[in-house]
């Protein structure tokens, strides 16, 4: 049963066509890659997702719900949770606030005037967020500023504080750009965790090691359109695959 | 049809300095990323170099005539302004174009003043954010003025147009109306006039030369330009300076319409920035038109005809149309993506 | 359970507060701030710069125009004391509920847009205010002269309750009290106190948490799950609510309602007050009001002559020197004081006094070998959670 179901989606910029007529289905509990090459429109499918843009035309239906036009926290709320290429997080906050929010908004909606039950008596909200902070390697680090962390840190936290909401669909742009190799492998085992735990993921990713340790199903976007899509070995072997990446691209 | 256009015509000298401020505001945030809370004083202090430059013309040599007395039998004095004791009827005329000449002064005095402000203060901002910037420009703007108000006093001192602009102009005649229908104060034209000159000065300066090209290419795209190579710095504070001196010219030039005093400059401010919101921040064509925009309109606004269908639009017209605006195109009439939205 | 909602530290840091402003007769004698009327005027605008720095401290959102909610307090109760009663509590619960409502109003359309817009707007709409209170608001304003009271207003309730002044002037009196002097600055310091304990509940709640992160990053909010602009638009409002608060308190105090309240000098002058306090700390507002209200007061009565004997221990040309230079800064030239204060407050010390505080205790600290200078002070803008 397919938890995020893409149809017909069409997005243009001016005279550039972004996504053209994008087709997708996203089974509940896999890890599902997106890969192309830079401006094959991943990211701008990914955006599409999540209300940052709108769709020119198509539907995007999340577990029974169009996530076109409402607004993203609304998205969130039903249980769509997104990690940045450049890492989103409250910079002035320390890391435990930051994984708290998130916590609050799961259990609070979207606004709530909360005043006389003061942060230190949400005793369950802290536990759950430290432990969050534990999961991803970041629990000594949880009263400091989350603004002075490393860039490989705030995507951890980042991490945590999508995960903490417990989300159904997880959205994950480029989890391990920019990583070193020690630390993509650390969180190649952490997102294999998250895996396990039957939440369903959508990676961008250009790291193919990554990819393919990961994804059950990858589709591949060239030029806003979907060229193949299938199981890991098939999408390895597919010479449509290897076209879009110019011919030269191992994977 | 007269009554509108006398209406366009009692705008356009207000328009005129709301234009100049707005423009050396835009040009500072544009390229600095400053947002110049101080730039209403620098308005002010180039009004009061008219005044400093007229007090120093009329300094007076004062000689007692034993052959008259006065009334009270003791030996009139008599009073002559040096200037004109030392080169007769030129010394008056000079006296008498004080307000003009004052402008050769304040271009180097402003220039000055800027250029300390950019060294002295502005440079340590660039990357503190808007709010912080805000405040100590405010803050300065308040130094500026008690510092005025302390040497001048905190009454209005009147400026005298030269002798030849004191007039009305019958500005019906020149375009074809009846006489004596659309009749207008001489300075206020040249006000306008010379407004357009510097407005143009100011394109013209950053559309031909190398400087200029290197300032705009600055306002579009600020971190590339520092990338270049380019010392932007040393640009930074000629341009800070040169938008101390188009808001100092504009502050001499407007003594005679308003007689100025210690906090003029704020009134003006407040209005200039309204303009440069209303324009877009960081746009010069949005300056300019929202400045006469607003100037026509507010002359409109106090109509009597209009006050009577709104009552008490005269007053809040401006920011009236600013909030509309701002709902309306949230980035200004010709403003860009992504400016000052943190 | 209700004693468990606060933290030890929380209930000694408002016990201490409690104490201090009560007993500020008397410890503000030795500085010469002693008297009920500059008393008065520390709570009040303490009150306004609290109700400021919930907005501004927390969500980060610089308005310019919060004067326009001061003055509509004024108004307010002026009219309450008017038309109901002479008793200051219906007179500042209205007033706290037109500033409420007129920051409703003005919030939700100026939150639309942020950064230096969202300044610009405020600024016009208290503009707006000030100008049409002095033009064609004058039947509710009374214009330049001001909204006073007259022996012949109505007083309903006064009237129902059989309560005569006879032939003078009333002034507001809370059940026989008069408010005037001592008795007002204490109705002005239990509010005040009331007014701190809402602003530490909000600052240690997970609404004041909220309004930390509007301010850190909305972007993120948004794809948190939670509605960003609600949470603007209700710390607008309850700053709205505490500087129509204090409006009503100045009237209370000195039954009388100006335009200038209005004008948007005062309202850059609750910036400056939150700025040299420490926007974003409890504490920092009020003594950030408190400061600017004492050197107004101290610097404004200065003269020539004070100053001479200020400097009577130097040699008489440079005490003439010191002098000269010394009576621009006070007197008629204390707004200098103040921007120079202004100046030197952002270019040294952003955080504001408490930041300077903080930096105090530890270079203490460290100069008596260690002790406690690192911990985290009550009344940091971040509160620790995982504190207790």
């Amino acid at each position: 049963m397919s938890l995020l179901s893409v149809e017909n989606v069409n997005k243009s910029f001016g005279g550039l066509k972004a996504l053209d007529n994008v087709n997708l289905e996203i089974a509940a509990g896999t890890v599902h890659a997106i890969i192309g090459p830079n401006g094959a429109g991943k990211s701008t499918l990914l955006n599409c997702f999540v209300g940052r843009l709108e769709p020119d035309t198509g539907s995007v239906m999340f577990d029974g719900q169009s996530l076109l036009r409402i607004d993203p926290h609304e998205i969130n709320q039903a249980g769509v949770s997104r990690v940045f290429q450049t890492p989103e997080i409250f910079g002035d906050l320390t890391l435990l606030e930051n994984v708290m929010i998130p916590a609050f908004a799961k259990r609070d909606g979207a606004f709530t005037m909360n005043v006389w039950r003061g942060v230190a008596l949400e005793s369950d909200v802290r536990a759950k967020a430290m432990d969050m902070l534990a999961d991803v390697g970041l629990s000594t680090k949880a009263q400091d500023i989350a603004g002075q962390l490393s860039r490989g840190d705030k995507r951890r936290l980042e991490l945590a504080m999508c995960l903490v909401q417990e989300p159904k669909l997880l959205l994950l742009d480029e989890p391990t750009a920019g990583m070193a190799r020690a630390d993509t492998n650390n969180t190649i085992d952490l997102m294999k965790r998250i895996a396990a735990r039957g939440v369903t993921m959508v990676v961008i990713e250009h790291d193919m090691h990554v990819v393919f340790s990961l994804a059950e199903k990858i589709s591949v976007l060239a030029q806003g359109t979907v060229i193949a899509e299938g199981l890991p070995q098939d999408i390895k072997g597919d010479p449509r695959v290897q076209e879009a990446y110019l011919g030269g691209a191992h994977l | 049809m007269d009554a509108i256009l006398l209406q366009v015509l009692n705008g356009l000298d207000k328009g005129g300095a709301y234009a100049l401020i707005a423009l050396g505001l835009t040009i500072i945030f544009g390229t600095l990323g400053v947002v110049n809370f101080a730039h209403g004083a620098l308005f002010m202090l180039g009004a009061f170099c008219a005044v400093a430059v007229k007090s120093v013309l009329s300094l007076e040599k004062v000689t007692l005539d034993p052959t008259k007395t006065t009334a009270w039998g003791t030996p009139m004095e008599i009073r002559v302004p040096y200037i004109e004791a030392w080169f007769g009827d030129f010394g008056a005329t000079v006296l008498d174009f004080s307000v003009p000449i004052s402008i050769i002064i304040a271009i180097p005095v402003m220039l000055l003043i800027g250029v300390a402000m950019e060294r002295g203060l502005i440079r340590f901002f660039y990357k503190r954010p808007h709010a912080e910037q805000i405040l100590v420009t405010f803050g300065l703007a308040i130094v500026l003025q008690e510092i005025v108000k302390s040497q001048f006093g905190a009454n209005p001192i009147p400026q005298p147009a030269p002798d030849l602009a004191k007039g009305m102009i019958d500005f019906g005649i020149m375009v074809g109306f009846d006489a004596g229908n659309i009749v207008y104060p001489a300075w206020r034209l040249i006000y306008f006039l010379f407004s357009i000159v510097i407005i143009t000065a100011v394109f013209a300066f950053l559309q031909f030369t190398t400087f200029g090209m290197v300032v705009r290419a600055g306002m579009a795209d600020r971190e590339t330009v520092g990338l270049l190579g380019i010392d932007i710095d040393k640009r930074f504070t000629i341009v800070f300076g040169m938008a101390a001196v188009v808001a100092g010219l504009a502050g001499v030039m407007y003594t005679p319409i308003l007689s100025p005093d210690y906090h003029m400059g704020m009134d003006f401010l407040v209005l200039s920035f309204v303009v440069v919101v209303v324009g877009g921040m960081g746009s010069l064509g949005g300056a300019v038109a929202a400045g006469f925009m607003l100037g026509i309109l507010q002359s409109f606004a106090s109509m009597n005809e209009v006050k009577t269908i709104i009552p008490g639009i005269d007053q809040i017209i401006i920011y009236l149309i600013a909030v509309i605006i701002l709902l309306v195109r949230p980035r200004g009439l010709m403003g860009r993506k992504g400016v000052m939205e943190h | 359970m209700r004693n468990s909602s606060m933290s030890k530290n929380d209930l000694i840091l408002l016990f201490c507060f409690s104490a201090a402003i009560l007993a500020g007769p008397i410890i503000l004698a030795p500085i010469g701030a002693g008297y009920p009327d500059l008393l008065q005027k520390f709570a009040i605008f303490g009150i306004f710069a609290l109700g400021f720095n919930i907005l501004f401290g927390l969500t980060g959102y610089l308005s310019f125009g919060h004067a326009a909610f001061l003055g509509a307090g004024s108004y307010t109760a002026v009219w309450t004391f008017k038309l109901l009663s002479m008793n200051p509590l219906p007179a500042i619960l209205l007033a706290t509920l037109m500033g409420g409502l007129f920051a409703a109003l003005i919030g939700f359309i100026c939150l639309r847009r942020s950064g230096i817009y969202f300044s610009i707007l405020t600024l016009a709409f208290a503009q707006m205010s000030y100008n049409l209170a002095y033009s064609v608001l004058t039947p509710i304003t009374n214009g330049e002269t001001g909204l006073q009271l007259r022996q012949a207003d109505p007083r309903i309730l006064d009237a129902a309750l059989g309560r005569d002044y006879g032939a003078v002037l009333p002034s507001s009196d809370f059940f026989g009290i008069d408010m005037t002097g001592y008795p007002g600055f204490y109705f002005c310091a239990v509010i005040l106190i009331a007014c701190f304990f809402f602003s530490m509940r909000i600052f240690r709640s997970p609404f004041g948490m909220m309004l930390r992160a509007v301010k850190s990053n909305q972007n993120r909010m948004n794809y948190t799950g939670l509605n960003t602009r609600p949470y603007a638009l209700a710390a607008f409002i309850i700053s709205g609510m505490y500087a129509g608060l204090a409006g009503g308190l100045l009237a209370v105090t000195d039954p009388l309602a100006g335009a200038e309240r209005m004008q948007w000098t005062a309202s850059g002058e609750v910036v400056l007050m939150t700025i040299l306090g420490g926007s974003g700390t409890l504490l920092g507002p009020v003594i950030g009001a408190g400061a600017i209200k004492y050197f107004e007061n101290i610097f404004s009565s200065f003269n020539e002559g004070i100053l001479m004997k200020a400097f009577d221990f130097l040699p008489e040309s440079l005490q003439h020197i010191m002098v000269s230079i010394s009576s621009l800064f006070v007197g008629e030239g204390w707004h200098l004081t103040l921007g120079a204060l202004f100046m030197l407050i952002v270019i040294f010390l952003p955080g504001g006094l408490m930041e300077g505080f903080n930096r105090l205790r530890t270079w203490l600290g460290n100069r008596t070998g260690g002790g406690d200078g690192g911990a985290v002070p009550d009344t940091a803008p971040a509160p620790s959670v995982g504190g207790d």
